[in-house]
Formats: structure tokens, C-alpha cells, sequence
């Protein structure tokens, strides 16, 4: 039997793609946790920040530094577009216009129109032109067995977790500091920090924005080893870095990071063992179902940890115990 | 503390909307209107500085409503007001606070997932660790920091909640959080309080306590305003008493004698508001009052059955 899946699945812990989710749940945590804003559009941060890098790179030539700040820029805008009407208002109000937004922003992509920009349906390729182009890594395989990354594969992995790491710090200084304590104020009630005399709106915006571009940064590394796709972006992603949010913790820091980890290799290694039962006839599904069970079982870790341990795997019980 | 006598609070004629010596808080003409209702409709009135003022009113009389209107969490239709000289119609909520006038709300906002320490560093100003730039860079607020949890410290202290520092918000007693409520306003060194119900669902016990906690208020030189529906309150701290009904300033006059005054006794005390009823002859009174047979026959009937 093929046991490879074993190592490929430890692989995800520190696969692009993890680190890309983490970025974006991190993101998240800045808005739901932190702030108390319910954000269902984190996707469609992603895919901002994503085609704005793509397009940037790809129908501007421009350079790195160039398209990394038009990523920011764009995502930054998205925020404000949402923040403007609706933070004012309600927080399902927000819930529902992000859910919204995401999904415009998908379904405008695609339009046959604009296909000489975004590439409609098909998407975009070769965004990481400029970003190969400065790998320091002499060409070459690293890495052993299964796990031998080429000098491409290994550049994004260090530099998707140096943003991590580096998201990571600024959020925890962030959090301990009196700014933190103004947002999880207004998470807690915010007519009370506007009663002593803090902006809340302003608070709100920087959260909103702060959120979105680390979503929108996560979205250009996700697309750094693939191409980019606009069904990627769909509502289901939001709901995946929600599920990673839970899982680590939605008040902490490095819970996204353990909660990505978690994530993609239940996933990968689920998806491996499925396979293994399936080809030995043990398991009474046929390979295709394979993929959405994967799924089903994610789903119930998640309802089993909801249950038996609402505040996450880095979480506070006390936070947990106080908010009914 | 001695009340404030009202020759030196009033410069004229006790009336409603009379004009006080001193007034940190001049409203004219603010009217509210929620689709065919008036929730608020207040000609002139003026609270006078250094002094503790109380709302009292009917339920629906419009004091939250008012209290609203001033502090910037809702706007009227029309009107103007002034605090300090300054107007402040059309200033947001939170640049009123910033200028001295802190408000408490009815339904007690305690923060019940930070710490009680958190709460009260909230309510401090001027801290630049606030800005999101700066926040980033500790040795820029660190020495703000200690000074404001000096101050919360002490004002902990004061209203007995400094064994709870570090204690969730969340697992105070409901008389404990109005306390916290009450401290976290004064982070700010407001130079008027306004207290929406402070003793609501507070222990005997504990409101001795507040009722110390508002006089050190004025002590400090603070104005107080607050809303209340416990008469005894009223009469023991306030020194002076606006009486709304309707949206509108019916009385106002120092408790002594705007307890009597017939309007207030109509519109919110009730005739019968000295009497015990909780007693068969306080129930009696108010049967014979009524001139209600029924009523007087159930309550003797009822002090019967007890005799037996």
C-alpha cells in the first residue's frame, strides 16, 4: 500500500495555501473577533486583492513592489466602499452587504465583457512572473522523499510565512494595545465606548480595512503557485476560513495559524485515508463521492468542537463562559 | 455634603424654565417627535452647575429620550442647547463626551468580556496608544498608560471594586456594574455627570453607597444630573428638581416643595404617594378616597379573614 499521503499530508502544515488561509483568517480575527464586525465577504477580499496583483502583473507589466500596493490599494478601497454605508448601522447589516459585495465581485469577473482584463471565466495565469523572477534560491530540489520542493515551491513557502509571521506581530502588538482595547470595546457594546468619548465609526473603518487587506494580501499568495480562478472565491471560502476561525480560537492571535494547519491536513489526510479504504473495499463509497465526504467530516469536528469547546483550540474558557 | 441653597441656584421666580446664576447647561426649544408622537418638547430649561439636579418623571415621559438628545445618541427635530457656552446640537456622541459630559445609560453597558481594569482604562482620555499608527510602538503610550491606571486604580478603590480588578466585567453583580459604570465615567474628569437611573435594581444597601458616591461627585466640583423614580432619593441628595411629564417641563423647584406642587402630584406621584398600602388602613384610605364600595368592602373583608 501507498502510505506517501502520510507525508504529503504533514506537507500541507507548511503548503502556500495554508499559509494563504491563515493570512486571510487572521484577517477575520480582526474583524469578528477583535472588533465584533460579522464579515462574510473575506473571500471577496481575496479575489480583490488577488486580481488586483494578477491584473497589475499582467496587463500593466508592472513590477512587484508596484502590484503588492495596488493589492493593498484595492483591497483598502473595497473596505471603505462597504464600510461607508454600512458601518453606521446595525452589524447584520454589514453581514449581509459583504456576503453580497463577495459575490458581485465573482459573478463581475466572469462576465464574458470584461475578459481582456480579468480573463473571465478561465481566469488569469502566470501572475507570479515578477514574483520568481527575485527567488534568491539557486535552482535546484530541496527537501527529501515525497516532500522535494523546487526552488519556486520553496520561495513561496518562506514568503508566505514570513507574511504570516509578520501579520501575526502586528496583530498581537495591536491587540494589547489601547487600540485593541477601543475595538474589543465596541465588540462588547459600543454605544458604552461612545459614551467615553472614542469615535467608533473611525475605530470600525481602521478594523474593516486592516482586516481586508491582510484578506487581500492573502489572496495574491494564494494565487503565487496557482492560476486564478473566480470560482475560487465563492461564498464556501468565506465559510472555510470562518470554520479555521472556530477551530483555533476566534479571539487569539496564532489560533488562525494552528487552525489553517489543522484544516488542510485533516483535509489531505482524510482524503488519503479515503482513498486507502476505498480501493481496499473497505469503505462502501465510490472515489468521487470521496471529495464531499472530506468535507462531512470537517463539518462534524467542527459541530463536536462548538460543542465540547466553544473557544477554540488556543481560546479563553472564561471569554466563552461570560458572553450569554 | 449641605445642599446647595436655591437662592443661590435660581435668578428668578421658581417656575418652569426658570433661569438659574449659574447654568453649565442651557437647552432651548428641543423637540422630538417619533412619526405622530412628541417624545419631547422642552421650551427653556437650565441645569445649574455644581449642583445635583434631578430628572423625575412618569415612565414615557421622555427623560431617557432627552438625555439622549443631549448627549448626542439620538437628534431632535429642532432646538439648541448649550453646555459650558458651547452648542453642542448636531455634535456626535462622542465628541460630547470628550468635552465634559459623560452620560451612564439605563440598562447598565458593563463590558463583560474585558477585565474590570480594561473598563476603566476605557474611559480615560487622551491616550495615544489609541491611534492604530502609534499603538504599534509601546514606548510612545506606556507612560500614559501607567498614569491613567494610577487614576483607575484609585478610582477603583473608592467605589470598593479593587479586589475585582482583574475580574471579567461579565462577573460582577448587577449593583457591581453600576458602580463600574459610574467609575469608568468619571475616567475622563467630566465636568457633568449624567446618571440615567443609577439606583434601578440596586439594594438598599448598595444605594446608601451610590448616594455617597454622587454627593463626593458634587464635593469635586462636579454638576450632576440624574434620573430617578425613588422620591426618598430625591429628597435626600438632589438640590434641585425638574419634573417632565409629557415631553415636556412641567415643574421644577427645589424637593422640598416641588413635592408638593399640584401638577407633579397629578402627573406623577399619584395623591395617595405618602401612604403606606401596604398597610389594611393605607388601603382604606385610598378606597375611601375613591369613594369605592367594592374596594373598601374586599379590603375589610380581607382584614377580617387575617383577624381570624
Amino acid at each position: 500500500m501507498d502510505f506517501n499521503f502520510i507525508w504529503l499530508s504533514l506537507g500541507e502544515i507548511a503548503s502556500p495555501t495554508t499559509a494563504a488561509y491563515a493570512l486571510a483568517t487572521i484577517g477575520l480575527v480582526v474583524h469578528f473577533g477583535f472588533t465584533g464586525l460579522l464579515n462574510f465577504g473575506q473571500a471577496g477580499f481575496m479575489a480583490v486583492g488577488g486580481y488586483a496583483f494578477a491584473i497589475a502583473t499582467l496587463k500593466f507589466d508592472a513590477p512587484l513592489p508596484m502590484a503588492v500596493l495596488a493589492t493593498i490599494l484595492a483591497s483598502a478601497l473595497f473596505a471603505l466602499i462597504l464600510g461607508i454605508p454600512t458601518l453606521r448601522l446595525r452589524a447584520d447589516y454589514l453581514s449581509i452587504v459583504t456576503i453580497a459585495a463577495s459575490e458581485i465581485i465573482r459573478l463581475s469577473v466572469k462576465t464574458s465583457e470584461l475578459t481582456d482584463i480579468t480573463g473571465g471565466a478561465t481566469g488569469l495565469n502566470g501572475a507570479a512572473k515578477t514574483f520568481n523572477a527575485i527567488n534568491p534560491f539557486p535552482k535546484g530540489n530541496y527537501g527529501f522523499g515525497v516532500l522535494t520542493y523546487t526552488a519556486d515551491q520553496l520561495w513561496v513557502r518562506v514568503v508566505g510565512w514570513t507574511l504570516v509571521a509578520l501579520a501575526c506581530l502586528v496583530v498581537f502588538l495591536l491587540v494589547r494595545s489601547p487600540w485593541g482595547r477601543v475595538v474589543k470595546g465596541i465588540r462588547e457594546d459600543e454605544d458604552a465606548v461612545r459614551s467615553l468619548g472614542k469615535n467608533v465609526f473611525s475605530y470600525k473603518m481602521q478594523a474593516l480595512i486592516f482586516g481586508g487587506v491582510l484578506g487581500g494580501l492573502a489572496g495574491m499568495l494564494f494565487i503565487l503557485p496557482r492560476s486564478l480562478q473566480p470560482d475560487n472565491y465563492g461564498t464556501q471560502l468565506t465559510f472555510f476560513l470562518y470554520t479555521i476561525m472556530l477551530l483555533g480560537g476566534a479571539t487569539t492571535v496564532f489560533g488562525p495559524v494552528i487552525g489553517s494547519m489543522i484544516f488542510w491536513v485533516t483535509l489531505s489526510l482524510s482524503d488519503g485515508l479515503l482513498a486507502l479504504g476505498i480501493n481496499s473495499g473497505i469503505l462502501p463509497i465510490t472515489s468521487v463521492q470521496q471529495g464531499p465526504v472530506r468535507f462531512i467530516i470537517v463539518g462534524v469536528a467542527l459541530a463536536l468542537l462548538v460543542v465540547f469547546r466553544p473557544q477554540g483550540i488556543l481560546g479563553n474558557k472564561k471569554e466563552v463562559f461570560f458572553s450569554a | 455634603m449641605p445642599k446647595t441653597p436655591v437662592d443661590q441656584i435660581v435668578a428668578g421666580p421658581i417656575e418652569p424654565g426658570v433661569k438659574k446664576k449659574n447654568p453649565i447647561l442651557v437647552v432651548d426649544g428641543v423637540r422630538r417627535t417619533f412619526g405622530g408622537l412628541t417624545a419631547v418638547n422642552v421650551d427653556h430649561v437650565e441645569i445649574p452647575a455644581g449642583a445635583v439636579t434631578a430628572l423625575i418623571g412618569p415612565n414615557g415621559a421622555g427623560k431617557t429620550t432627552f438625555f439622549n438628545l443631549l448627549t448626542g445618541f439620538d437628534k431632535p427635530n429642532e432646538g439648541s442647547w448649550n453646555f459650558k457656552g458651547e452648542n453642542l446640537a448636531g455634535v456626535p456622541a462622542f465628541k460630547v463626551a470628550r468635552r465634559g459630559m459623560v452620560r451612564t445609560f439605563q440598562l447598565t453597558k458593563a463590558l463583560s468580556l474585558m477585565k474590570v481594569i480594561d473598563n476603566m482604562l476605557l474611559g480615560a482620555t487622551k491616550q495615544p496608544g489609541e491611534n492604530m499608527f502609534r499603538a504599534l510602538f509601546p514606548f510612545t503610550w506606556k507612560q500614559r498608560e501607567a498614569d491613567v491606571e494610577e487614576r483607575a486604580q484609585s478610582l477603583l478603590a473608592r467605589f470598593k471594586l479593587d479586589a475585582k480588578k482583574d475580574d471579567y466585567a461579565g462577573s460582577l453583580s448587577g449593583g457591581q456594574r453600576k458602580l463600574l459604570e459610574m467609575a469608568r465615567a468619571l475616567m475622563s474628569d467630566p465636568d457633568l455627570v449624567m446618571l440615567d437611573e443609577p439606583m434601578a435594581g440596586v439594594n438598599p444597601a448598595l444605594t446608601q453607597s451610590l448616594l455617597h458616591h454622587i454627593l463626593d461627585l458634587k464635593e469635586q466640583g462636579m454638576t450632576v444630573l440624574f434620573v430617578e423614580h425613588d422620591m426618598h432619593v430625591v429628597q435626600e441628595i438632589a438640590d434641585w428638581v425638574i419634573v417632565m411629564a409629557e415631553g415636556k417641563v412641567v415643574a421644577e423647584g427645589p424637593p422640598s416643595t416641588v413635592m408638593s406642587d399640584p401638577a407633579v402630584i397629578d402627573a406623577y406621584l399619584g395623591a395617595h404617594h405618602d401612604t403606606d398600602l401596604g398597610t389594611i388602613s393605607g388601603q382604606l384610605e385610598v378606597a375611601e378616597e375613591m369613594e369605592s364600595d367594592l374596594i373598601r368592602h374586599e379590603v375589610e373583608e380581607e382584614a377580617a379573614h387575617d383577624g381570624k
